[in-house]
């Protein structure tokens, strides 16, 4: 798990391909939206709604690996596990780590598109 | 279907996904292939949408707020009604139950995510083939069934059309019995029996080879020959004339029709036959005594014109007799082992037949008992017919109005017929034609077409063909008269009968007078027993008792000049 990388390159260059000039649009649309669900996790968790909790994630889960940023994805995916199965309690830690995570794949993001905007 | 075809049409896809992101890529991808895309960020905005734009296919994420993807898929294959509109679930759900809920939900299959463009590419052209397919074997059958409604339409119109020409004419008198599915118009049998304008009957069954509507249709003509004729007092033999030459003439070559003429004739008490086909025809006699009476010639529509004989059996009769007529459908009756009916079901029913049953009615039960089934199939057809005193006829003559057109009046028309014609011609429904032309006649048809054909027939028999009628008595003699009256009539040259009438106003209506002349050596009138007397019983040798009796039943006068062979009759009619 840990060897997955922050961004998947050639998962990228397709996206970047495939959306033309929109590209700068999605990655601007995903950091908001992902910037939302961890507030929104952050929350269910404060209201130990797990299932609210399982849905962001899962949502969350897809998108990132759609953008191709598939160690985040994997993070997603565990804290949904720990939705569905109501262990709220295990929550914290992986939630740091996915702060973590999107600090990373933002940061890369950001160089990416700065390289592609050249 | 040509999948390129399919590739190359741009579809108008609907797409439904909460995440804003996978949404954007998603429509990139398929705007990439040349589709139309509507997006929506949940279930509920995909169902209105799907309303407002029709789309070819549906995209829906699973899991979405206000309304997830399996609600949003339900509604939507609901609004879609008969039309097929493929859902396919994009999702990274992995839970076998959770795909099974998607696929109960109405979802036609899955997109994984991440998106792969090959992936979504390959099935969406897959589904767009589906949906084509779908398509067009649902325009098929709408189109099946538009087809088929409109043939039942146009059978039901054909059937009130061929109601109206083939009607039943007068089966329902009380001398006649018989049994005719409801449906036989379709399935290839007729039945048909008319009152003939001088009291009498004529029935005609036949048989068509085939089925359904071709039958039908070759029926028709001869239900209006039939008709049409039999009115005008063509006798049996003009008709299956008339029948034969239409019926070469419009059907194919595969096609013709067994038939069954019968000429009822009460008042001679006789029975003119013609059987082209069809099973034997039974007179079962009111003694019991019981014939079966073969066919005898080719069925209808076979033969052309100069070959086909339409010679006619005479059968002498007595009130109390009965006339059986089938068609094949009787002989094909089968039972549960399959064995048929037959000949031999027909000969053992009517040979079991005693004094107080009825002949139809032992048939029919014969046919029941065999087949074990109270319900016959729609080809069969029976009918009998009874011989009965003609007093207890009812009359069967139609009403007609008074024409407004007064017609002529005043007029004399002579018309004779000579040679080979006596042999080959029957001039009665020509005079009576001519007679009808007055409106005042027009009601009496039934008693002019009477009184010619008496004076015709007597003129022809025993004027020019000098049969005595005394022959007529006997079985024997019955027979030898009609076998010499077709050989005899080979031999007419020289002969004629002249017939001239003369139509006067009176009064109060009309005076018809008819003097019929024959080139034979006449009879000796002053000794005729019956116009000695009125005992009916005695005959002489020129006129029946019967026919002579009629003659002055109905006429004003009759009288016998020259040598006997010219006959004046005086027939009056008031308004």
């Amino acid at each position: 798990m840990a060897d997955l990388p922050h961004l998947d390159e050639e998962a990228l260059a397709e996206l970047q391909d495939v959306m033309e000039d929109e590209f700068a649009t999605l990655i601007r649309t995903y950091l908001n939206d992902s910037k939302e669900r961890i507030t929104s996790l952050k929350s269910a968790m404060k209201h130990r709604d797990a299932d609210a909790f399982a849905k962001t994630a899962h949502s969350f889960k897809g998108s990132s690996i759609n953008i191709g940023a598939p160690h985040l994805g994997e993070l997603c995916r565990q804290i949904e596990k720990v939705g569905l199965e109501e262990r709220l309690s295990d929550a914290p830690p992986l939630l740091s780590a996915i702060d973590a995570e999107f600090q990373q794949v933002t940061a890369a993001l950001e160089t990416l598109m700065a390289g592609s905007a050249e | 279907m040509d999948e390129s075809a399919a590739e190359n049409v741009p579809l108008n896809i609907l797409i439904a996904d909460d995440s804003d992101s996978d949404r954007l890529i998603l429509k990139a991808l398929l705007k990439r292939l040349g589709h139309q895309v509507l997006d929506a960020a949940n279930g509920h905005e995909a169902v209105l949408h799907f309303q407002q734009g029709a789309p070819d296919i549906v995209l829906l994420d699973a899991l979405m707020p206000a309304m997830d993807g399996m609600e949003a898929a339900r509604q939507i294959k609901r609004l879609a009604g008969e039309r097929f509109v493929p859902v396919i679930f994009v999702t990274s759900l992995s839970e076998p139950e959770d795909l099974a809920g998607c696929l109960e939900a109405g979802g036609d299959g899955f997109l994984s995510k991440p998106y792969n463009r090959l992936m979504i590419k390959a099935k969406i052209n897959a589904f767009n083939r589906m949906r084509l397919m779908h398509q067009a074997l649902s325009d098929q059958r709408d189109l099946t069934h538009e087809r088929n409604r409109q043939l039942l339409e146009e059978q039901h119109v054909a059937r009130r059309v061929f109601d109206n020409v083939a009607h039943t004419g007068c089966l329902d008198a009380a001398n006649i019995r018989y049994h005719a599915s409801p449906l036989s118009i379709f399935s290839g049998d007729v039945l048909f029996a008319s009152p003939r304008p001088a009291g009498g009957m004529l029935i005609f069954t036949g048989d068509f080879t085939g089925h359904g509507l071709p039958a039908a249709i070759g029926a028709m003509p001869i239900a209006e020959s039939f008709y049409g004729m039999a009115s005008k007092g063509f006798d049996g033999s003009d008709i299956l004339r008339e029948i034969n030459q239409k019926l070469v003439r419009i059907l194919p070559k595969d096609m013709f029709c067994c038939g069954v003429m019968v000429e009822v004739d009460f008042a001679h008490n006789q029975l003119n036959i013609w059987n082209g086909g069809l099973p034997d025809i039974w007179l079962i006699r009111s003694t019991m005594e019981q014939y079966a009476l073969p066919s005898r010639h080719l069925p209808l529509g076979i033969l052309s014109a100069n070959q086909f004989n339409a010679e006619m059996e005479a059968v002498r009769s007595r009130p109390g007799d009965r006339l059986l007529l089938m068609t094949d459908g009787v002989l094909e009756c089968a039972n549960r082992e399959g064995q048929l009916f037959g000949e031999q079901g027909v000969r053992h029913a009517i040979e079991s037949t005693s004094a107080d049953s009825h002949p139809f009615d032992v048939l029919m039960g014969a046919i029941k008992q065999f087949t074990g089934q109270q319900k016959f199939g729609d080809d069969l057809t029976l009918c009998c017919v009874e011989m009965v005193e003609e007093a207890g006829q009812t009359t069967l003559t139609e009403e007609v109005g008074l024409s407004t057109l007064a017609g002529p009046s005043q007029w004399h028309c002579d018309y004779e017929i000579r040679e080979n014609t006596l042999g080959e011609f029957n001039p009665l429904p020509l005079l009576l034609h001519i007679c009808m032309e007055v409106p005042g006649l027009r009601r009496k048809s039934g008693e002019v077409y009477t009184l010619l054909s008496e004076l015709y027939n007597n003129a022809l028999e025993h004027g020019v063909l000098r049969l005595p009628s005394d022959w007529k008595y006997t079985p024997e003699g019955f027979e030898r008269y009609y076998s010499e009256r077709s050989e005899r009539l080979n031999r007419v040259s020289g002969h004629y009968i002249r017939f001239s009438f003369q139509h006067d106003l009176m009064p109060s209506g009309g005076r018809l007078r008819v003097v019929c002349e024959d080139s034979g050596q006449g009879f000796d009138f002053h000794s005729h027993p019956v116009l000695q007397s009125t005992d009916m019983a005695q005959s002489g040798p020129r006129y029946g008792g019967r026919g002579l009796a009629l003659l002055m039943r109905l006429a004003e006068s009759i009288r016998f000049h020259g040598k006997g062979n010219r006959v004046e009759v005086i027939y009056d009619w008031f308004i």
